[in-house]
């Protein structure tokens, strides 16, 4: 839908002779399933598009459904607790529908993911070196010993000082910002086309922060991979992505090119969320918070989701869902779903 | 190495503590310690001196201690009225407890094991509640009365093990009174392993495993259960301790000759020393077993060594 | 009975791991009353203290409900009209026996517990609440009993004893009972003590005892008597067993061990005399586990 070309530098895809975009998500739907069996729907037909090389940040509150978006491409929602609706093409393969054993060996190889908090995403009782060579003697029909050689190489290129002796350690042995860089190693081990990072500095200390963002930025170029990053820091995805996607209540509300959206936003949401992040040279009071909290996915509104704290609302918002369109000032790559999208003067 | 270092130390206090315990209990009562060591049969006066003398009874309470500790080290868990010596009377008897613990442990282990990751793995089916009928069943019935109720349903009516006695040798004479022996344990294992495979199936680590592209059979093979197993090897290493003092009705229902039944035999005869000596032996051996389990534990768990 | 069978801590294995997790949220009450096996078992139970505190309203239902009443003329005979259960060794009505054998067990399972349990509110309110040399004093004593398998410390301990009715060996159960609940008790005590409204109550100037009886006690008391439920269980199986070895209860002590230990050599001729009390001793530990085990995990939503 939005084949936007003017941000990110176009290669020629490889291998593919469908020409279809690397990872094409559409009206992803995703319902959480109660012990009692009710259905809980927490992502509203997502759609997105991820080009070959390029950065995506998916940004939105806690409980706005971009991280389980983000499972859901991956397949790791159990049946038992969720259920999955739309589509999500990896090279116009469709991973929803794929049987359970293709798509795994698409997992760790073609679609790589980072976790959160690498605590806990990782397994406490082996060696990270053992986790690290497992994914490649999982994909290639490797040797212990070439997969051990490897895994070294990948924990050196994450930069982890004495990497031949630090793989017989086990997780809590290193510091979190070290354990970031196991996961990373790990995702980019087969050099993955897609490399989805869930929050992966979240749970980090700033300094640390730049470091793990800086190695990823780096890996994924060295890799040819394209990242989803997955974030509620606006700053962060500032300075990584090309395209950004803004998430709230399960949808996409506004989706541009970084400096587009951050420059001249179109949803008040995205104006809000912009006008609350403090910044270095600024005063406090300048700071206006977006009244209200995010609704539960029990209470959702009718219409808009966000039109209760929204400061422009309008009489159709209480009523009608807008749906994610083109718009101005700049189309097809601007896309936003407002009914009463702000002015945005003159496109530059 | 400090953490080997502070359980061992931990192990001696609480030895001392044991022991402590068992010779205030056993003779530092008020009354006649001679009388109750004796229980319900009367002493004859010389008898009753020479226990007297043999036990230091007239000496300072700090140095009987002394002088029961000191026995303990070299082995002497007393003697009987008749002068024969306690850990004599157990030395032979060994093996058949051996046997029958170890026989006893292998089921638990292998059955409580596999029934735990089964009715993991099947959560919420028929086998898992036949699984949980099973262990509450186990749990509830005492042991004497499935080992009776298993005498006398599995071997006098059905025939198809021995009824008591070790004629048939290992492993035919073993097999029923090792079941028997098992039977709790194998249940608490189950639903260990049960409750810790479930758990561990929805850890993050588990996701990233996934996410790795691993193959179910990998995901659960090397990661849920090896970290699903740690506490049941941990159970299963204490629960080695207690088996082997723990087949004392067994052994007793089933005519085995082993050091439960001297026990046994020596609780109904009221065989006084002989039964502090043999408890006191079996108590010590579960303690060098839970300090060994410790010590493996850490091992496997690698998060413990390094607290 | 193993030694393993019949140790607390281990029938409360699942559940001393997590105690730290326990809560108490709000509508656990409301939760558990839709439950029907917590109301089952709970009926069950109720019932069977009924039948511990006045045998007499049962013990006649089928004949002269009088356990003392033997005739030895119709020794081990089984069922007969007037005596569903048929008659024991001595020619005793068994029915008549096992009413009343209901008391000398819960007796000894509730005194055995409550003493336990006062000493482990005690000294896990201590451990927990005190300082470090406190607790690590406690800590050693517990380690100490914890290194007994249950059933050997009580037959070293039960074996000086000449005689032994119901306070005795409820006595000798506690002593070995009371350290698994100490330690829930103090790992409650110490999840609440950190507890950020326990931290701001002490920051506003509430003494220690108002703090260990408004915020401490009420936290910590619910794990463990989850756990108390259990080890009433597990009492009663050791007292079984104890008498049946013969360090347990006495005649004229009238219990479920007695009976299954007196007619221990006529099993196989007359399986009645192992079956009726077997079932009722096996009923009634499941009844206690099962309660314990629902509550816990209306507590613990770990487990779902």
């Amino acid at each position: 839908m939005d084949h936007t070309t003017n941000h990110t530098t176009a290669k020629a895809p490889l291998n593919d002779p469908l020409d279809a975009p690397l990872l094409d998500v559409q009206d992803l739907t995703v319902d959480v399933l109660s012990r009692s069996g009710a259905a809980q729907r927490v992502v509203h037909g997502v759609s997105f598009t991820l080009h070959e090389e390029e950065t995506l940040a998916l940004i939105g509150e806690s409980g706005s459904g971009k991280s389980i978006s983000a499972m859901a491409v991956m397949g790791l929602l159990p049946a038992t607790t969720a259920r999955v609706g739309g589509s999500a093409r990896h090279r116009g393969t469709d991973l929803l529908t794929l049987p359970e054993d293709q798509f795994r060996a698409l997992r760790g190889r073609r679609i790589a993911m980072v976790f959160q908090d690498a605590l806990s995403a990782l397994n406490p009782t082996l060696t990270v070196g053992f986790q690290i060579a497992e994914t490649i003697r999982a994909h290639e029909g490797v040797g212990r010993r070439e997969a051990r050689a490897r895994a070294v190489e990948l924990m050196a290129r994450v930069r982890i000082p004495d990497p031949a002796l630090r793989y017989r350690d086990h997780p809590h042995q290193f510091s979190g910002g070290m354990r970031q860089r196991i996961m990373i190693a790990m995702a980019v081990a087969l050099s993955p086309d897609v490399l989805i990072a869930d929050e992966p500095t979240t749970a980090l200390d700033v300094t640390v922060q730049a470091q793990i963002m800086e190695l990823l930025a780096e890996l994924r170029e060295e890799t040819g991979s394209a990242l989803l990053l997955i974030t509620h820091d606006l700053g962060l995805a500032a300075g990584t992505a090309d395209r950004v996607a803004i998430m709230y209540a399960g949808r996409i509300l506004e989706q541009a090119p970084v400096q587009e959206l951050y420059d001249r936003p179109a949803h008040p949401y995205t104006r809000g969320l912009l006008a609350a992040v403090p910044r270095l040279a600024g005063d406090t009071d300048d700071l206006t918070p977006i009244p209200g909290t995010p609704p539960g996915p029990g209470l959702l509104p009718a219409g808009c989701a966000f039109h209760p704290r929204c400061p422009d609302v309008g009489e159709r918002c209480a009523t009608q869902e807008p749906m994610l369109l083109p718009a101005l000032p700049d189309p097809p790559a601007r896309l936003v779903a407002c009914h009463y999208p702000l002015e945005v003067s003159g496109a530059r | 190495m400090t953490y080997l270092i502070r359980r061992l130390l931990e192990a001696l206090l609480v030895f001392f503590g044991i022991s402590l315990v068992i010779y205030a209990m056993t003779y530092v009562l008020p009354g006649d310690p001679i009388a109750a060591l004796a229980g319900d049969r009367p002493l004859a006066p010389s008898v009753a001196r020479a226990l007297r003398e043999q036990h230091h009874l007239d000496d300072p309470l700090l140095v009987q201690y002394g002088h029961y500790l000191a026995g303990l080290f070299h082995g002497d868990l007393g003697t009987d009225f008749s002068g024969r010596s306690v850990a004599e009377q157990m030395a032979d008897r060994w093996p058949v407890t051996l046997k029958l613990a170890l026989t006893a442990w292998g089921i638990e282990a292998v059955v409580g094991i596999g029934l735990g990751v089964l009715a993991a793995l099947r959560q919420g089916t028929w086998t898992d509640r036949t699984v949980l009928a099973f262990t509450i069943g186990a749990t509830s019935v005492p042991v004497f009365v499935l080992a009776y109720t298993a005498q006398v349903v599995l071997g006098v009516r059905l025939g198809w093990f021995p009824v008591a006695g070790n004629t048939d040798g290992w492993p035919t004479s073993y097999l029923l009174p090792a079941l028997c022996v098992a039977a709790f344990g194998l249940a608490s294992v189950s639903r260990l392993v049960r409750a810790e495979v479930i758990e561990n199936l929805r850890a993050d680590y588990v996701r990233t495993a996934v996410a790795k592209g691993l193959s179910r059979r990998r995901v659960v093979g090397v990661h849920v259960l090896r970290n699903s197993l740690i506490p049941a090897v941990t159970y299963l290493a204490i629960d080695l301790g207690y088996l082997l003092g723990g087949t004392v009705i067994i052994e007793g229902v089933f005519n085995l000759p082993g050091i439960g039944q001297l026990l046994f035999q020596a609780i109904r005869a009221h065989a006084g020393p002989t039964v502090v000596g043999v408890s006191t032996a079996l108590i010590l051996i579960f303690l060098a077993v839970s300090v060994l389990v410790d010590l493996l534990n850490s091992l496997l768990d690698p998060r413990i060594r390094h607290d | 009975m193993t030694d393993a069978a019949l140790s607390p801590e281990k029938l409360g294995a699942q559940g001393t791991s997590t105690e730290a997790s326990y809560q108490a949220p709000q509508g656990t009450w409301h939760e558990l009353r839709r439950r029907p096996v917590f109301l089952l078992t709970g009926g069950c139970a109720l019932l069977l203290l009924l039948l511990a505190a006045a045998p007499g309203l049962f013990a006649g239902w089928f004949g002269h409900g009088d356990p003392t009443v033997c005739e030895l003329g119709h020794s081990a005979e089984g069922p007969a009209p007037g005596h569903p259960f048929g008659y024991d060794v001595q020619g005793c009505d068994l029915y008549a026996n096992v009413i009343h054998g209901a008391g000398a067990s819960l007796g000894v399972g509730l005194l055995a517990t409550g003493l336990g349990l006062a000493v482990a509110l005690v000294l896990g309110c201590l451990a927990g609440m005190a300082g470090r040399i406190v607790d690590s004093v406690i800590a050693r004593i517990t380690d100490v009993f914890l290194g007994f398998p249950f059933l050997l410390g009580a037959i070293v301990v039960l074996n000086s004893f000449t005689t032994r009715d119901v306070p005795t060996v409820a006595g000798v159960l506690a002593l070995f009972g009371w350290p698994t609940m100490t330690r829930v008790v103090r790992a409650s005590v110490r999840s609440v003590r950190e507890a950020d409204y326990v931290v701001m109550a002490r920051s506003l100037g509430a003494s220690q005892w108002f703090i260990v009886r408004r915020h401490v006690l009420p936290n910590a008391l619910t794990p463990v008597l989850v756990l108390a439920t259990i080890t009433v269980g597990g009492v009663i199986v050791a007292e079984a067993a104890l008498t049946f070895l013969g360090v347990g209860l006495q005649p004229p002590s009238i219990s479920w061990g007695l009976q299954l230990a007196g007619a221990q050599n006529s099993f196989q001729t007359h399986p009645h005399l192992l079956i009726f009390p077997g079932l009722f001793l096996s009923f009634t530990v499941f009844v206690l586990i099962t309660f314990g085990d629902t509550v816990r995990d209306a507590l613990d939503p770990r487990g779902r």
